[in-house]
């Protein structure tokens, strides 16, 4: 499962999209908004996407990961528009043999996601907003 | 006859998302962004920062774009969280 969508995000079908026979762990990983930033109060994150991209460069991170990794089923799902604060941004769920590659691999997703997926996050405070940028590698 | 695309600052600075621009092709990545940077002189402080994709696929300044290409301003990602 590889998508990009508008909606809020079925965590539950994002874990069990990565079960199978072959896999004794499953590790989601969730990416959620938190509340306070250097003393700013966020009101809302308002993503922006470029959605046919996101979902190739996604691919590739999948990809990516089944070629470093005995992973078995590799599902990433991230949200765009606005997100609000506890709410969940990015959704990653990754099934191997065993925890420790699993563990392993999802982190890898989540880094990779930063670097090349085209998605940016916009920080909406009660007085103002200001993107987030970090530098891609 | 290229489409241009504009994320996140970029399109904040451009004030719009999405432009048909006429260009002499095959051109060079950096020569397309000479252009586009003189034409919009905003972007010209994004451009260390930024990368290009050409139909949906990150280049490198010394790739060529074609006729009708899809090329999109890449501002640095932020993706993810935690």
């Amino acid at each position: 499962m590889i998508e990009i969508t508008r909606d809020e995000i079925d965590v539950e079908a994002v874990t069990k999209s990565a079960y199978s026979d072959a896999s004794g762990a499953v590790v989601t990983f969730l990416g959620t908004a938190r509340q306070d930033k250097d003393g700013k109060n966020l009101v809302t994150l308002d993503y922006d996407a470029y959605p046919e991209m996101a979902v190739k460069k996604m691919e590739q991170v999948r990809d990516e990961i089944i070629e470093r990794w005995p992973a078995d089923q590799v599902s990433i799902v991230h949200r765009f528009g606005p997100v609000g604060v506890r709410v969940v941004s990015v959704a990653i769920a990754i099934s191997c043999p065993h925890r420790k590659e699993a563990f392993e691999a999802c982190e890898y997703a989540i880094d990779r996601i930063k670097e090349i997926v085209p998605v940016w996050k916009k920080e909406v405070y009660e007085d103002g907003s200001e993107w987030v940028e970090q530098l891609g590698k | 006859m290229i489409t241009v695309k504009f994320f996140a600052t970029a399109a904040d600075v451009v004030q719009q998302r999405q432009l048909e621009m006429e260009l002499k092709c095959p051109q060079s990545v950096s020569g397309f962004l000479d252009i586009l940077c003189s034409e919009h002189p905003g972007l010209e402080k994004l451009r260390p920062a930024v990368r290009v994709a050409v139909n949906h696929e990150y280049v490198q300044e010394e790739a060529l774009i074609h006729d009708g290409d899809e090329v999109a301003i890449i501002p640095p990602v932020s993706g993810g969280r935690g």
